[in-house]
């Protein structure tokens, strides 16, 4: 197996779930109450990447961090380094391939939190932040360790971004789905079948905590009431 | 200045009623029980959100004291935070995560430790809610809820309680007894409170001053006895449940004794503010204040001796209600025993006694 791989997808997913984690309370609080005429905009442009192939993102991605775009500009003469190619540049394509992953389990649990608890905390003297961390955020937890666990596991699996944006360097941007992929180009199927087992298992477990945890998120399933 | 709540506002839904409130008035201080008392849809809850800071009305104004809590004309608006306003929802909206003693102790996040665990223990302890700190809301019995929830509104120390259909969320058992146990608790607390409900023994039970919303408008204002007795026009008497409403006909008025016949029957009423020259009225008469005595009819102080025959007889619950035919229909309300001992049966012949000052002439 490939345990460098292994050990990059698993820090990749952890700093992308973290990432995601603080940029999906205050986007999904907003989609959850906003009362904005344009908000669906905003939520079609979260989800675009449920839907969009890899590689279309993948190819934007490019174009937007490229050396000739002001981000990647930005960003080398800040570091003095290429984003596309990088770890960093891996990181936030793959913030941006998750983020409904997150966005909307959290949006779901939010807007599930009984809107009279929230005026009773206003009717206490909180304030609309105070009573986000007080009351919203502890009767949402589950949905917010849902999309915790959906983007950790979205982010251990993904490809086609990876591969646009990150290309195929062994200790910097080869993930576990890149080395699968290079194993089998190789032949060598004992690797990469050792290693696509790792990442069924893990998948299935990742999914059934979620749908303990939570039954509305993914309607796959007819929620149980 | 006394510090009271003026609040004069309107408010429309899409496709519901406009609510308009013309100068309503709530006295803070002095532990009072103003109850807001309407039917369904009458925009009881609007007005209270209203005053809570939950809903921004579209014009008008609410000041409370010196404080000006809404203007629409200045753009004003004091977010519910700042109001220092104890708020009751219709089904108490416990907090379902915190205990007991975290509920009662949310609101109280800026007062000192020692202060907030003295003021959380006597609450607790007024309220008879010792020994139940730590269980959760689910844990506890829909009464038990009720007091947590004005437990966690009165710790702070409002100047106001709004209480929204505070009993409608109990079974019936629990209701009849907290109906008497809740008012006799917001007057021991000592904080004023408007209290919105759509039931006539709640809000007898509960208020001291009754306020008689309809299609959005308050339509009379008073004590709550002399609201439900002396009903300011047909509406307000349709809301507050007159049984008897009679079109009738002023035959003589002198000194403030007033002879209306309704049908072929005549009656005699006090009437002493109504217009001079009124002709046409409504005659209302409560089924409580009618006093049936079967067999001769015999001279007693009630000015009006009515003979009729029964038509019905309804038992509901302590109390049974007997439709008579005077003439003209006529409920009267006897207790079980009463209605048993005079053995009523439709068909029978009765007197119906009603004194003078129990007929409340409303003008046509």
């Amino acid at each position: 197996m490939d345990w460098n791989a292994i050990n990059l997808s698993l820090r990749l997913a952890t700093l992308t779930t973290l990432i995601l984690f603080l940029v999906g309370l205050p986007t999904a609080c907003w989609l959850a109450v906003s009362r904005w005429r344009w908000k669906f905009l905003v939520e079609a442009v979260v989800a675009l990447p449920l839907v969009l192939p890899p590689t279309v993102l993948g190819f934007y991605l490019l174009l937007a961090m490229g050396p000739r775009s002001p981000l990647g500009q930005f960003y080398e003469s800040l570091t003095g380094q290429m984003l596309p190619f990088s770890f960093p540049g891996l990181l936030v394509a793959s913030v941006l391939y998750s983020l409904p992953f997150t966005v909307q389990p959290f949006t779901a649990a939010f807007a599930g939190v009984d809107p009279k608890l929230i005026e009773a905390s206003w009717c206490l003297g909180e304030s609309r932040l105070a009573t986000f961390f007080r009351i919203i955020l502890p009767l949402s937890w589950p949905g917010v360790l849902t999309g915790m666990i959906l983007s950790f596991a979205h982010t251990i699996g993904e490809f086609g971004v990876v591969l646009m944006v990150g290309g195929n360097l062994p200790g910097v941007t080869r993930t576990v789905s890149i080395s699968i992929y290079d194993a089998i180009q190789s032949l060598d199927y004992s690797a990469a079948g050792q290693t696509s087992l790792l990442l069924l298992v893990l998948s299935f477990v990742v999914l059934a905590v979620t749908y303990t945890l939570q039954r509305n998120i993914w309607a796959i399933w007819p929620r149980r009431s | 200045m006394a510090e009271e709540i003026v609040a004069r506002f309107t408010r429309q839904f899409p496709g519901g009623p406009l609510i308009n409130v013309d100068t309503f008035r709530i006295a803070c201080d002095r532990p009072s029980i103003t109850v807001l008392f309407g039917p369904s849809g009458a925009g009881k809850t609007t007005v209270l959100r209203c005053l809570a800071g939950l809903e921004r009305p579209d014009s008008g104004m609410i000041r409370c004291g010196d404080e000006l809590w809404f203007d629409a004309s200045a753009s004003a608006f004091l977010p519910p935070q700042k109001r220092n306003i104890g708020s009751l929802a219709q089904d108490y909206a416990l907090f379902p995560h915190l205990t007991v003693e975290a509920n009662i102790a949310y609101g109280l996040r800026c007062v000192p430790e020692s202060e907030r665990s003295r003021r959380v223990s006597e609450t607790v302890h007024l309220l008879g809610l010792a020994g139940s700190e730590r269980r959760l809301p689910r844990q506890l019995s829909g009464g038990e809820q009720q007091r947590v929830a004005l437990a966690r509104a009165v710790v702070r120390r409002p100047r106001l309680l709004l209480l929204d259909e505070p009993l409608s969320a109990l079974d019936s058992p629990t209701r009849l007894r907290l109906r008497g146990e809740l008012r006799r608790l917001l007057l021991h607390l000592g904080i004023p409170a408007l209290v919105v409900t759509h039931d006539r023994l709640e809000a007898l039970s509960l208020g001291d001053d009754l306020a008689v919303i309809d299609n959005g408008a308050i339509v009379q204002r008073g004590p709550v006895q002399e609201v439900f007795s002396r009903p300011a026009n047909l509406s307000v008497a349709s809301i507050v449940g007159v049984e008897t409403v009679q079109p009738g006909r002023v035959l003589s008025a002198a000194e403030g004794l007033l002879a209306v016949s309704v049908g072929q029957t005549k009656l005699a009423a006090v009437a002493p503010d109504l217009a001079p020259d009124a002709r046409d009225v409504f005659v209302c008469i409560r089924a409580e204040d009618v006093i049936l005595h079967k067999g001769d009819d015999r001279p007693s102080s009630p000015r009006n001796h009515l003979g009729g025959t029964v038509r019905a007889v309804t038992r509901e619950g302590p109390m049974a209600r007997i439709d008579l035919d005077c003439g003209f229909p006529l409920a009267a309300l006897l207790t079980k025993q009463a209605c048993d001992e005079l053995a009523l049966n439709p068909g029978d012949r009765v007197v119906a006694l009603v004194k003078a000052p129990h007929i409340h002439i409303i003008p046509r």
